[in-house]
């Protein structure tokens, strides 16, 4: 009998432990990229181009660059994605084309990152001819996080009831107008956490912007989407990996890492709120 | 216009914009294959696949990307090894034994861990993870298969963690509340009862994480090491198929073999993931739990 019980405490011991252990890891890292890059981050480091072939100087172009691209990447990614999702949802009879469509997106999710770079090269840089460029890098970036969007609206949408749709329905209320006056309203919040989420993941990316956008060093700020930019993520790798002074370097770089890692945690925490509250909210 | 014209009208735009989402994977495949597939006028597919020499920018060049599959899976294999069971318990932690309080903290937490840039990662693997390795076990360089695998683990961990504690969260509670009745610890429940009900979902979980981690690029690329060859201990560098991609797009000219060559990579790359993939989604559909009727 006691054998069992205390199976029982070692088990639950080891499942604490890597419970635990999930937690130090990003509490450890936090804690390491916010003691190594705090002193480097000043007005002037958040205000100023790089200069000194980039060991001195601030970051500006790079913020400004990442900012382009992800609002971009949404612009995109968010009328395709939500209208697909209400498509998919409240239009299509679940038949054979919804499934491929739906094994589509899918499988879009699982492409790895480098390979929407890929064809961010061949079909937007190369195909239509854009170059290395905001809108490449935009349009790539939002193929990339449209699963995420299309996923998160069709969740949302799901969890209104079918009763709200039938009442609005028997009121002879038309189809179009019961999802954009009953439904739309209700599944807000969750398309909203769902698109944060997408662009906090677009603000990240290297790998899609490679090719398609990110410079290594630019003198001007970007004046059309036919510049290319300098991004945060890419400013990193090439300050840790390709400098001359990858040493000398090293504060400048945490201060990037702690400004990237500070944006896109801080736009996940974001949603994360919104979740929550909303859901303390909900009345059904 | 009429209510009813109207009505299928929007009805027909949202089907259009639907069939585009799926008309941009299909471009995807098609480019792939489009910048790719010239390699095979230089090489076969046989000598491209398992060819043991990468030496693309040689005069003749040699297009063999065995060591690249190689490093990929072999990284893949070693972080699954340490993700697989760091996520699953955790998740068995989160659904199972965490007091309610905690839940919402942890899964809060594990998302954060997600939402993490790779790049991030890659960095500290580059300037904390690296050096370690190097001293403490005397190697000439800290970037090799172990830094990857950890890093990697640390980016498969969330993905497996939170679909796993989905699919224990999804087990009715009668069968636990059975499971109770019939005098079983909290323990025997989980083990013999919640996870084997689960185990579809977690399987699925695992499947994810490890298409994860074989698709990551920034983390290999910074910390692998780079060496395109098989390697020989756990302490070799590695070029897995991301990293050589990422790498080498940036210096290969327009157009030219080694460009088509990288193409041909991501289309292997393409097909392993969307492998995985496949049978993750086969999985979830085909042994799901549909209520406390089937089991």
């Amino acid at each position: 009998m006691k054998w069992r019980y205390f199976k029982q405490s070692f088990f639950f011991a080891l499942v604490t432990l890597s419970a635990g252990l999930l937690l130090l890891s990003l509490g450890g890292l936090l804690t390491h990229v916010f003691l190594n890059g705090f002193r480097a981050i000043t007005w002037d480091f958040l205000t100023l181009p790089p200069m000194d072939s980039m060991t001195k100087g601030g970051i500006l172009p790079a913020i400004l660059g990442t900012l382009y691209l992800t609002l971009g990447a949404l612009a995109v990614a968010l009328p395709l994605g939500i209208v697909s999702a209400i498509y998919l949802t409240e239009y299509a009879r679940q038949g054979k084309i919804v499934r491929i469509i739906r094994i589509g997106v899918n499988c879009l999710a699982g492409v790895p990152s480098v390979v929407f770079g890929l064809f961010g090269l061949g079909f937007f840089v190369v195909f239509l001819g854009f170059g290395s460029c905001i809108l490449s890098g935009a349009l790539t970036l939002g193929i990339l996080i449209l699963p995420t969007i299309i996923g998160a609206t069709e969740e949302a949408l799901k969890a209104v009831p079918q009763t709200f749709r039938e009442a609005s329905l028997a009121l002879g209320v038309s189809k179009w107008l019961t999802i954009w006056k009953v439904v739309l309203p209700l599944a807000l919040p969750g398309i909203l956490t769902g698109s944060i989420l997408g662009i906090g993941r677009a603000a990240g990316e290297t790998a899609p912007i490679m090719f398609t956008a990110a410079a290594f060093y630019t003198a001007k700020l970007p004046a059309s989407i036919f510049d290319e930019v300098m991004a945060l993520p890419y400013h990193i790798y090439v300050l840790a990996t390709a400098g001359t002074f990858i040493d000398e370097t090293r504060p400048l770089q945490y201060g990037t890492v702690l400004v990237l890692v500070g944006l896109v945690l801080g736009i996940d925490l974001f949603a994360i709120v919104i979740r929550s509250v909303m859901r303390k909210k909900k009345r059904w | 216009m009429t209510r009813r014209q109207k009505e299928t009208l929007i009805k027909n735009t949202f089907f259009l914009f639907a069939i585009i989402s799926l008309l941009i994977l299909f471009l995807i495949v098609l480019f792939l294959f489009r910048e790719g597939l010239p390699i095979f006028k230089e090489v076969t597919l046989r000598d491209f696949l398992f060819g043991n020499e990468w030496y693309p920018t040689y005069q003749p060049p040699s297009y063999g990307i065995w060591p690249l599959i190689v490093g990929s899976l072999i990284v893949t294999f070693f972080s699954s090894l340490i993700a697989v069971p760091i996520g699953v318990m955790s998740a068995v932690y989160i659904s199972e034994v965490a007091p309610e309080a905690l839940k919402e903290i942890l899964k809060s937490i594990i998302e954060l861990l997600a939402g993490l840039p790779s790049v991030v990662l890659g960095f500290f693997g580059m300037v904390v993870l690296a050096p370690w390795l190097q001293e403490t076990f005397d190697l000439p360089t800290g970037l090799n298969i172990v830094n990857a695998s950890l890093i990697l683990a640390l980016m498969a961990v969330p993905t497996i963690s939170s679909i796993s504690e989905d699919a224990l969260y999804a087990v009715p509670k009668e069968f636990k509340e059975a499971s109770y009745a019939l005098g079983a610890t909290k323990y025997e429940t989980i083990i013999r009862v919640i996870i084997p009900s689960a185990f579809s979902g977690m399987t699925t979980s695992v499947i994810l994480g490890m298409a994860r981690a074989i698709g990551e690029t920034m983390v290999v690329l910074m910390v692998a090491g780079g060496a395109a060859a098989i390697p020989e201990s756990l302490f070799d560098s590695v070029r897995p198929m991301p990293a050589s991609i990422a790498a080498e797009m940036g210096e290969a000219p327009f157009g030219s073999g080694h460009y088509h060559a990288l193409f041909a990579t991501g289309i292997v790359l393409f097909f392993m993931t969307l492998i995985f993939n496949l049978i993750a989604d086969y999985v979830s559909h085909k042994f799901r739990e549909e209520g406390s009727g089937t089991l």
